[in-house]
């Protein structure tokens, strides 16, 4: 039986990667629950974050990766919002998976022209590579330093939706947007806001997941099936259940593929089809 | 002018003119898109420059179509099915996928059109589902692995705990691995076997192989897994208690830069390194680098020696689909791998494997030979091949 070490170094990986899932599939849920808008492109988008952070971080250092990804990834969204996506709104979900479903493989190709097919990867600043002893153990500090960034922003979005008035008005976008409208709130302005910041932390989930994984044209593809399951687990709309589907998500995940290997890759997906059957919903929808 | 002078023209000129050249028509099955795409355009280009090389030695002309097999099986069987009867292809070469050459494998067959197989893996193509018409000029699984378990033993290493990606080619390369290894008297501690294309985080594998008291760990993982793979066993701390071994594909010339510093002195082994010091492979290298820019891999060397074994065979007089199968059968010559030759029970080519060490390098991360094991026939694996014809 391995010692005690063993399992809080699997529960730190557990975390480290609820941490990654949560920040793709916040955006996803909140943009699926506040505009019934269903953008399975955004696993592509953490790919062009983490292509335009490899980029930026080969001229100018990690850091410059970090903080041009969202930016860009931002940039990107705004594009594809006034192009596509507001032409989109009123077209009904099957119409809209199957444009945002064609998006993927266009990024994918663009990316591919763009940035080649061999795997990129990121250099880690010195303040971020090695490892730290922590809780009996040494665990690379980059995880430590992803695991404290998911919780940042899981507090700093618990803020922002919670107590402020903005936080009200994309809340109650979510339970009902034409009353939310009749109230005199400009609800599109809000849907825009609310799919930039989505894509920004996309971008910066696919620069923060750079230098741990690798950067190939795929990626956006590999990550979508765990966030939409994140989400499906969780239940739409919701911070809650964002944080619950990416926590059950990276412990499943990680203690099914040491405790039952043969089943790891099976395990999520009958949890899922559980959650589905029980509660078809999720844990924790933002609607009651 | 009477007929007479008009006859004897024609025969002066008839004899004066070389025989007819053969215009042999190649198709090139390929992945251009895809996640293989990188490897498809290193072939690519090796095959380009192998033609370049070689392709004064034969009378023969070479007419290439290319076709993009991506890395579907439905998708190449429609290609190879186009390649040889719409465009009557003399010969086909290419395949990267072991699953695309399964598909194609018995259209080639049945069709009797030679296919030279510049990558795929896959033992059973040349054990069980072997073909006097398939060629392989690139490696087995078992082949590239086999050597490393004897020689790990010879290194006094006692326990390894392995790790490969679930599907055929990891079975088999970890497979071929451990029985040479348990064979030489190591021991196999543990074993993983990841979800294939699921797995981007490697932490609870790696945990699990450092709980497991081996000596060293043995892996195969190629093209982003490996990047994510070398990557994080570094940054886990683990290369100091616990040496890295694995496939040469892990470190491959290829994808090496991107793993960069983490790569440092992983020791692995494969059929081909850029370093390999022998004049073939020094001009290979010289002119591949002056062609591309990059130095060339595993996979640009797999099309660099199709392209010359097609050379070969067509320099022998063999024009047509069958005289081809039975000329590319009995090739051999000294390439930047070393000797190499096919092996007439399976038709799978029987090369030198090289044990090489990761390093630094003056322009990035280079490879460090640290042993040649001889060459050697993989098993028959059940194959029935037919016999030659002359």
């Amino acid at each position: 039986m391995p010692d005690p070490g063993f399992w809080t170094l699997q529960a730190l990986n557990a975390l480290q990667l609820s941490m990654l899932l949560f920040l793709l599939s916040i955006g996803l849920t909140v943009i699926f629950g506040l505009m019934h808008f269903v953008n399975l492109a955004h696993g592509s988008l953490y790919a062009v974050g983490a292509y335009v952070a490899a980029s930026a971080a080969a001229v100018g250092g990690y850091w410059a990766g970090f903080f041009l990804a969202p930016v860009a990834v931002a940039g990107l969204g705004i594009l594809l919002y006034s192009g596509l996506i507001r032409r989109m709104r009123r077209s009904g979900p099957m119409a809209q998976v199957l444009v945002t479903f064609g998006l993927i493989f266009a990024l994918l190709d663009l990316s591919r022209l763009i940035w080649g097919d061999l795997a990129l990867s990121i250099e880690l600043p010195a303040l971020l590579a090695g490892r730290t002893a922590l809780l009996g153990i040494e665990y690379p500090t980059y995880r430590l330093f992803i695991i404290g960034l998911g919780l940042a922003i899981i507090a700093a979005l618990a803020f922002v939706l919670g107590r402020t008035q903005i936080g009200a008005m994309i809340r109650a976008g979510v339970d009902n947007d034409a009353m939310a409208a009749c109230l005199g709130i400009n609800v599109e302005r809000l849907f825009f806001i609310v799919f930039c910041v989505g894509c920004a932390l996309a971008g910066l989930a696919g620069a923060v997941a750079a230098p741990l994984l690798s950067v190939t044209p795929d990626m956006g593809l590999q990550i979508l099936i765990p966030t939409l399951i994140v989400i499906v687990i969780g239940g739409l709309g919701s911070l809650k259940g964002a944080v619950a589907g990416s926590l059950i998500y990276g412990f499943v995940q990680t203690f099914g593929a040491v405790l039952a290997p043969q089943l790891a890759s099976v395990l999520i997906y009958a949890l899922l089809a559980a959650v589905l059957v029980i509660k078809p919903v999720g844990l924790f929808p933002a609607k009651g | 002018m009477n007929r007479k002078t008009l006859a004897a023209l024609g025969l002066a000129i008839g004899l004066a003119m070389p025989a007819a050249a053969e215009e042999i028509t190649v198709g090139l099955m390929l992945p251009f898109s895809g996640v293989y795409a990188a490897l498809g355009n290193d072939i690519e280009a090796g095959f380009a420059l192998g033609l370049e090389t070689f392709g004064d030695r034969t009378d023969a002309t070479f007419t290439i179509i290319r076709e993009d097999t991506e890395a579907s099986p439905p998708v190449a069987l429609g290609k190879a099915r186009k390649l040889i009867m719409q465009d009557r292809a003399d010969v086909l070469t290419g395949i990267v996928s072991s699953a695309v050459l399964g598909a194609v494998r018995d259209i080639v067959h049945s069709s009797g059109v030679p296919l030279i197989v510049a990558n795929a893996g896959n033992d059973e193509a040349t054990g069980e589902a072997c073909s006097p018409f398939i060629t392989r000029m690139s490696f087995s699984n078992g082949q590239v692995n086999r050597p490393m378990g004897r020689w790990m033993a010879e290194q006094g290493i006692g326990k390894v705990f392995t790790l490969a990606p679930d599907y055929a080619a990891g079975r088999q390369m970890i497979g071929a691995f451990a029985d040479s290894f348990t064979e030489a008297g190591g021991e196999i501690v543990g074993q993983a076997f990841t979800p294939f294309g699921k797995t981007q985080d490697f932490g609870p594998y790696l945990a699990e192989a450092r709980a497991s008291g081996a000596d060293a760990v043995y892996v195969f993982y190629a093209g982003g897994e490996a990047v994510s793979f070398v990557r994080q066993y570094d940054s886990f701390g683990m290369k100091d208690a616990l040496p890295l071994y694995g496939s040469g594909f892990l470190t491959s010339a290829l994808y090496v830069d991107a793993q960069g510093e983490a790569a440092q002195d992983v020791v692995t082994a494969l059929h081909y390194v850029p370093t390999i010091d022998n004049p073939e492979n020094d001009a290979f290298v010289a002119a591949f680098r002056e062609k591309t820019g990059r130095v060339p891999s595993e996979y640009a060397v797999h099309g660099y020696d199709a392209a010359r074994a097609l050379v070969e065979a067509s320099a022998t007089g063999a024009a047509d689909r069958a005289a081809l199968a039975d000329a590319l059968r009995q090739v051999s010559f000294e390439g930047p791998r070393g000797a190499l030759s096919i092996d007439p029970a399976t038709n799978n080519i029987v090369q030198p494997i090289y044990v090489y060490r990761t390093i630094a390098g003056e322009t990035g991360m280079t490879q460090e030979v640290l042993a040649q094991t001889p060459a050697e026939a993989d098993p028959v694996n059940g194959c029935d091949m037919a016999p030659l014809i002359n």
